[in-house]
């Protein structure tokens, strides 16, 4: 099946979401989005946030779809074409939806751990105004901990439901969920049962936002002041391949690979994730890629930094292992 | 010497032999006072440091404060933008998260427990202060005095964080207005 977008052309597979078809051709024309997981069965089509305009819907029956369509959710039709970033409906539309989702939120990311590496922040820099026209009270919750590793700020949420199908789909049970409807669903446990399972730390890198966050490095650090350092350690659980957040020689905290659409490369277990945090713990295998406009980046290494897995790494005159 | 020369300038000084009004020297001399005496009618170009100061520039950047609101709370929430944003590397930030009853002190739910800034490495660029999200962090006209060691140089919260009983805005030095009617200012109570 071919299929056209913004003007670059691929052949793909029937059944493939425009999305998908869009994340192979890579580059400028891949939309956004916050709800979307390819890692995650069934996520998707619910921020709107990758709507597209499909303005051929397909060889045989030419017509333009009527309404902007979801990408994540819309299977690709042979000769279909679409338009994303050069259709100025759908840059309007997004700019819409990108309110909507700050519509509750707090905006508290000089407080918030996950400012920096935030796909909400990069989506309102990016697609956003700069200023609300919010004036009514902004919903708010009482924060919960969720075991004693994880930590909700319900007010953070934009409702994408990645971490009820991660704990569906990767731990084999789930406790918590979305309850209530419309204005007042929230995340929750029911009676703020912990989460104990030994993947239920996935939940902290599929969230889009700052809504499920480490407790071990809660306000420990700003991940611009960490150096993500790629590493690995033979896990009976998991397959061990993790990013090290680290300054000096300490482990600030453990996450999974995340790929260029910010998902996760596989996921990893708790062991990993909380409990080994020294770097004696891992193999360091050096640093890991960052974009270079990413503020992450700032004061430290540039894109496309290629080290063969050293003995001995050194930034500056100090030395990090040894 | 051969005929050659760098510039075309060159003068030859000949040395002419002095007139006798001249082998006096006394015309040469009362010049030479009436320029002194000129001077001390003249406008000083100093004045006398510590007694009179001279006044800044508006947009003079010296010494931090960190800001504190119209409650006595402290405005940073160590987000950790100023050290980000400083090209000399001179601020360091450690967060800590707000206990209960902790509220009166800080206005966030995070707030810096450290907040360093190193003097000698500080280029008083005010990047710091147009990063700030909270408006927290100010350069004033304060200097920052010398001083014998370099420890003496690192400003901890102790040195920047604004006093308490100051109740104008540390970079304009006017006063807090609410409602139209300078705002009465009151001492936050530290309970430990």
């Amino acid at each position: 099946m071919k299929v056209t977008i913004d003007g670059h052309t691929i052949e793909v597979e029937p059944g493939t979401t425009i999305l998908q078809a869009a994340r192979m051709i890579g580059g400028d024309v891949v939309p956004p989005a916050m709800c979307y997981y390819s890692k995650l069965k069934d996520s998707g089509g619910k921020c709107r946030t990758c709507i597209v305009e499909v303005s051929k819907g397909s060889e045989k029956d030419p017509r333009p779809m009527p309404k902007l369509v979801a990408s994540c959710r819309t299977t690709v039709m042979d000769g279909m074409e679409v338009k994303n970033f050069t259709s100025e409906r759908v840059l309007e539309a997004r700019r819409g939806v990108v309110e909507f989702l700050l519509i509750n939120h707090p905006l508290d990311c000089p407080v918030c751990d996950q400012a920096g590496e935030c796909h909400l922040q990069d989506l309102a820099y990016e697609h956003g105004s700069a200023k609300t026209r919010y004036e009514e009270e902004r919903r708010k919750y009482d924060m919960v901990d969720i075991g004693d590793k994880i930590k909700l700020h319900m007010t953070r949420c934009i409702l994408c439901y990645r971490c009820v199908f991660t704990a569906d789909q990767i731990t084999d049970k789930r406790v918590h969920g979305v309850l209530h409807r419309g204005d007042s669903a929230e995340i929750g446990t029911y009676i703020e049962k912990a989460i104990e399972n030994d993947f239920s730390g996935n939940v902290i890198d599929v969230c889009p936002v700052g809504a499920l966050t480490d407790k071990t490095f809660r306000f420990k650090s700003r991940v611009w002041f960490v150096k993500p350092m790629l590493a690995s350690r033979s896990c009976d659980k998991c397959c061990g391949k993790v990013v090290l957040w680290t300054s000096g020689k300490d482990v600030h905290r453990v996450t999974a690979r995340k790929d260029q659409f910010g998902e996760v490369e596989e996921f990893i277990c708790n062991t990993c994730r909380f409990d080994k945090k020294h770097l004696n713990d891992w193999t360091i295998e050096g640093p890991a890629p960052i974009e270079k406009q990413s503020v992450i980046s700032a004061n430290k290494y540039k894109q496309g930094l290629k080290v063969t897995a050293p003995q001995k790494i050194e930034y500056g005159n100090r030395p990090l292992l040894g | 010497m051969s005929g050659i020369t760098l510039t075309n300038r060159k003068k030859v000084l000949e040395k002419k032999k002095l007139s006798f009004s001249e082998s006096l020297y006394l015309p040469a001399i009362f010049g030479g006072m009436l320029i002194t005496l000129k001077h001390f009618f003249m406008k000083k170009a100093t004045i006398s440091y510590p007694d009179v100061k001279r006044p800044f520039s508006k947009v003079y950047r010296g010494k931090h404060v960190l800001k504190r609101d119209d409650q006595g709370r402290e405005n940073c929430t160590a987000c950790g933008l100023c050290a980000v944003s400083c090209p000399a590397e001179a601020i360091t930030i450690v967060a800590d998260e707000r206990k209960k009853g902790e509220e009166h002190l800080y206005r966030e739910e995070k707030y810096a427990s450290v907040y360093e800034i190193n003097m000698l490495r500080c280029i008083f660029c005010g990047l710091c202060e147009e990063a700030c999200p909270k408006d927290a962090i100010y350069l004033t006209e304060d200097l920052t005095p010398a001083n014998f060691t370099r420890q003496d140089f690192i400003y901890g919260k102790d040195k920047l964080v604004q006093p308490l009983n100051e109740s104008c805005h540390p970079k304009t030095n006017q006063p807090y207005i609410k409602d139209g009617k300078p705002y009465e200012y009151k001492n936050p109570v530290y309970t430990k």
